[in-house]
C-alpha cells in the first residue's frame, strides 16, 4: 500500500479538543474504489475522522492526503468538495423547502458554483439526463417534483446519497446510512452502496453489525482516535481486543 | 397581476390625482399620493429584507442604518441646494450655522452634485454591508447572533447620528429642503414625479428579485435557510451568497432612502435607529416572507394602518404594532399571503371535489 495508489492517506493525525483526543496519532489510507466500512464505540473518533477528511475540524497534528499529492490541511469545506470529497451526513441533510429535482439540481458537480454563474445558470441537457439518471439509481423517479421535506425518512436519506453522488466525487464519505431504516430499506441501501462502490471510493461508518457484514469487504476498528485492528470482517470479529472492547459488548445481544 | 398593479399604481392613482375635480370621490389628494409614494418607498426596503431573512433566512435587525444613510446621502444634496435661500442667509446649512461651522466638512462636498448623491445613497449602504457582512459571515455568525449583531449596529448609527461633531444635524436630522434639480419641491407636479420615480424603483426591485429568486442563485438562498451545512458540502460557499444577498438588501433599503427624503422632506436620526429597524421586519413578517409580493403587501399595509391609527389614537400605535407582530407570528407565520394561500386552496379543494383533475403534487415556496 503505498502513498500513491491511496484516494486517502492520513498520517500521525491528532484531533484535541481541549485536551480529549478525539483522533490521537491516526493512520489510515483508503485505496482507490475502495468500500471500506469503519466501525468502533461511541467516541471512538469515527466521526471526527469524516470531519477531518471533509474540512470541518482542523487536525492538531498530521497529514492528510488526497489522491496522489493533494494536502486538505487548511482547505475549506466547499474547496474540498470540488476536489472530489462527498459527504452524506449522519441525520438527513437536505433542503425541505425545494424539489426532489431541485436538491439534485444544485449538488450537480459544476465548473463554477460562484454566485454569477448561478444567477445565469440554466441546466443544460445532459445535466438534466444525469440527474434522471441519479434519479433511476436512488429510485426516486416518482417523487421528482415531490417537496423534499415531505419524502420519508428512508427516501430523505436516499436523496442526500442521490445528491453527493451527483457531485461526481473521487471518494464518498458515508456517516451511519441505515440508523433509522426499516429492514427493508436497510437492504436497498446496502446494495447502492454496493454498487456505487463500483465507481468510487466509499468511506461507511456504521453500528449496525448485520448491516456491516453485508457490505464490508474490509473493516477498520477506531477505538479512542486510533486504528487498533483492519482487515475482513471475520478477522476483526476473530480479534481478541476488538472482541474485548467492542463486538464483546455487542456481541452478547446475538449470543 | 404585476402589470395589473403595476398599471394601477403607474397611471390609475395619478390620473386620478390630476383629472378629478378636488371635491370629486374620485380625487386621489396630493397628500394622499404622496403618503403613498412614501409606502412604496417602504416597499422597495421590505423587498430586501424578504430577500435576506425570508429566503436566506438571515435575520438583519439593521436596515434602518441602510436606509438611513441613504436618505441622508440624499438629504445631504437637497440642504447643499438650498444655498442662501436658507434661514440665516449662508451658503453652509443652518444647523452648521448654529453650531459654529464655519467652513463645509470634507465629506459634504461631493454632494453638491445630485448623481454623486444618489451613488453614494446606494454604494455607501453596500461597501458598508459588504465590510460588515464580510466580517461577520466569514466568521459564521449566524442566527441571533447575527440578528443580535445587526442591532447594535442599528444603535451605534443612532448615536453617531445623533452627535452634532458629526456635522450631520445631531438630533434634528436634516430638513427645511427647497428644490430637487431645480423643481420646488413643494410644488404638486414635482412630489407626483417623484411618485411615478418611486413606482418605476418598486417595479424595477421587483423584478430583480424576482430573477434572483427564479435563477439558481436563489435556490441556493433557499437551501441555505434549510441545511446551510449541506450547501457547503455540496460545493457552494454559503458566506459569499449572504453576503451578496445583504449588500443587495442594504442597495434596496438606501433606494429606498433615497427616495423618502424629498418625498417627506426630513430625515432624523429616529427614522434609522432599533426600532424603525424593527418594524421593517413587522412588515414583511406579516405580509408574508418568501413570497416577495407579501413584503410588498405588509409594507404598505402596515404603514397604511399606522397613519390611519395614529391620527385617531396616536399613543395606541405601538401596542398595535407590537399586538399585530406577536398574533401575526403566531397565528399565521406565513403572514398576509399564507392566509390567500390557504383561502385559495380551500377553494381549490372544493373544485377539485367535482371533477376529477391531475392531482397537483407538492407546494413550492
Amino acid at each position: 500500500m503505498t502513498e500513491h495508489g491511496s484516494i486517502i492517506y492520513l498520517e500521525g493525525v491528532t484531533v484535541d479538543y481541549d485536551g480529549f483526543k478525539a483522533l490521537n496519532n491516526l493512520n489510515f489510507i483508503v485505496n482507490h474504489r475502495e468500500l471500506r466500512v469503519v466501525i468502533g464505540p461511541n467516541g471512538a473518533g469515527k466521526t471526527t475522522l469524516l470531519d477531518v477528511i471533509s474540512g470541518k475540524t482542523k487536525p492538531a497534528a498530521g497529514r492528510v492526503i488526497f489522491g496522489k499529492d493533494r494536502d486538505l490541511m487548511g482547505m475549506r469545506e466547499y474547496e474540498i468538495t470540488q476536489l472530489g470529497i462527498g459527504r452524506k451526513f449522519q441525520a438527513p441533510s437536505i433542503y425541505g423547502n425545494l424539489s426532489v429535482w431541485e436538491n439534485l439540481d444544485l449538488s450537480l458537480s459544476r465548473p463554477s458554483k460562484g454566485i454569477f454563474a448561478t444567477l445565469r445558470g440554466i441546466s443544460t441537457a445532459a445535466e438534466r439526463e444525469e440527474i434522471d439518471r441519479t434519479l433511476e439509481t436512488i429510485g426516486l423517479q416518482e417523487q421528482v417534483r415531490k417537496r423534499a421535506g415531505s419524502l420519508s425518512h428512508g427516501q430523505k436519506q436516499w436523496l442526500e446519497i442521490g445528491m453527493v453522488i451527483l457531485q461526481d466525487p473521487e471518494l464518498l464519505l458515508v456517516d451511519e446510512p441505515v440508523a433509522g431504516m426499516t429492514d427493508e430499506e436497510t437492504e436497498q441501501t446496502g446494495r447502492l452502496l454496493q454498487s456505487l462502490a463500483e465507481k468510487h471510493a466509499i468511506i461507511v461508518i456504521e453500528h449496525d453489525m448485520e448491516f456491516v457484514r453485508q457490505i464490508a469487504r474490509i473493516v477498520t476498528v477506531l477505538h479512542e482516535g486510533t486504528v487498533i485492528c483492519e482487515g475482513t470482517v471475520e478477522k476483526v470479529q476473530a480479534d481478541d481486543r476488538v472482541r474485548e472492547i467492542y463486538l464483546g459488548r455487542q456481541k452478547v445481544a446475538h449470543g | 397581476m404585476f402589470w395589473l398593479v403595476g398599471f394601477v399604481l403607474l397611471f390609475v392613482l395619478p390620473i386620478l390625482n390630476v383629472l378629478p375635480a378636488e371635491d370629486s370621490w374620485l380625487h386621489v389628494s396630493d397628500f394622499a399620493l404622496n403618503r403613498f409614494g412614501k409606502f412604496l418607498a417602504f416597499a422597495i426596503l421590505a423587498l430586501g429584507l424578504d430577500l435576506i431573512w425570508g429566503y436566506a433566512g438571515i435575520l438583519s435587525l439593521g436596515q434602518g442604518v441602510f436606509f438611513g444613510i441613504g436618505a441622508y446621502c440624499m438629504g445631504m444634496h437637497l440642504m447643499l441646494t438650498i444655498g442662501s435661500q436658507s434661514v440665516y442667509g449662508s451658503a453652509l446649512p443652518d444647523f452648521m450655522v448654529w453650531n459654529q461651522v464655519t467652513e463645509l466638512p470634507f465629506f459634504w462636498k461631493p454632494f453638491y452634485s445630485f448623481s454623486a448623491a444618489v451613488l453614494a445613497g446606494l454604494l455607501v449602504p453596500a461597501c458598508f454591508a459588504l465590510i460588515f457582512g464580510f466580517l461577520a459571515f466569514r466568521s459564521r455568525i449566524k442566527g441571533v447572533y447575527f440578528a443580535i449583531i445587526t442591532q447594535a449596529l442599528a444603535l451605534m448609527a443612532w448615536l453617531v447620528f445623533n452627535r452634532n461633531e458629526t456635522n450631520l444635524g445631531g438630533t434634528n436630522g436634516l430638513t427645511d429642503f427647497k428644490t430637487l434639480l431645480g423643481f420646488r419641491l413643494s410644488d404638486p407636479g414635482t412630489q407626483l414625479a417623484l411618485y411615478v420615480v418611486t413606482v418605476l424603483c418598486l417595479g424595477g426591485a421587483y423584478a430583480m428579485c424576482r430573477w434572483i429568486i427564479a435563477s439558481r442563485a436563489g435556490r441556493v438562498l433557499i437551501a441555505i435557510r434549510d441545511s446551510e451545512q449541506r450547501v457547503l458540502f455540496s460545493g457552494y460557499s454559503p458566506a459569499t451568497y449572504k453576503l451578496f444577498v445583504f449588500v443587495v438588501s442594504a442597495m434596496l433599503a438606501g433606494l429606498a432612502g433615497i427616495l423618502y427624503v424629498p418625498q417627506v422632506g426630513i430625515i432624523t436620526p429616529a427614522q434609522m435607529g432599533v426600532l424603525p429597524s424593527l418594524e421593517m421586519v413587522v412588515w414583511v413578517a406579516v405580509g408574508g416572507r418568501a413570497t416577495l409580493v407579501g413584503a410588498i403587501v405588509g409594507a404598505v399595509g402596515v404603514n397604511l394602518g399606522r397613519s390611519v391609527l395614529t391620527n385617531s389614537f396616536p399613543e395606541l400605535w405601538p401596542f398595535f404594532l407590537g399586538g399585530l407582530f406577536v398574533v401575526v407570528v403566531l397565528l399565521f407565520p406565513d403572514g398576509v399571503m399564507g392566509m390567500a394561500r390557504q383561502v385559495r386552496g380551500k377553494f381549490a379543494e372544493r373544485a377539485a371535489r367535482l371533477p376529477k383533475s391531475q392531482a397537483v403534487e407538492g407546494e413550492q415556496t
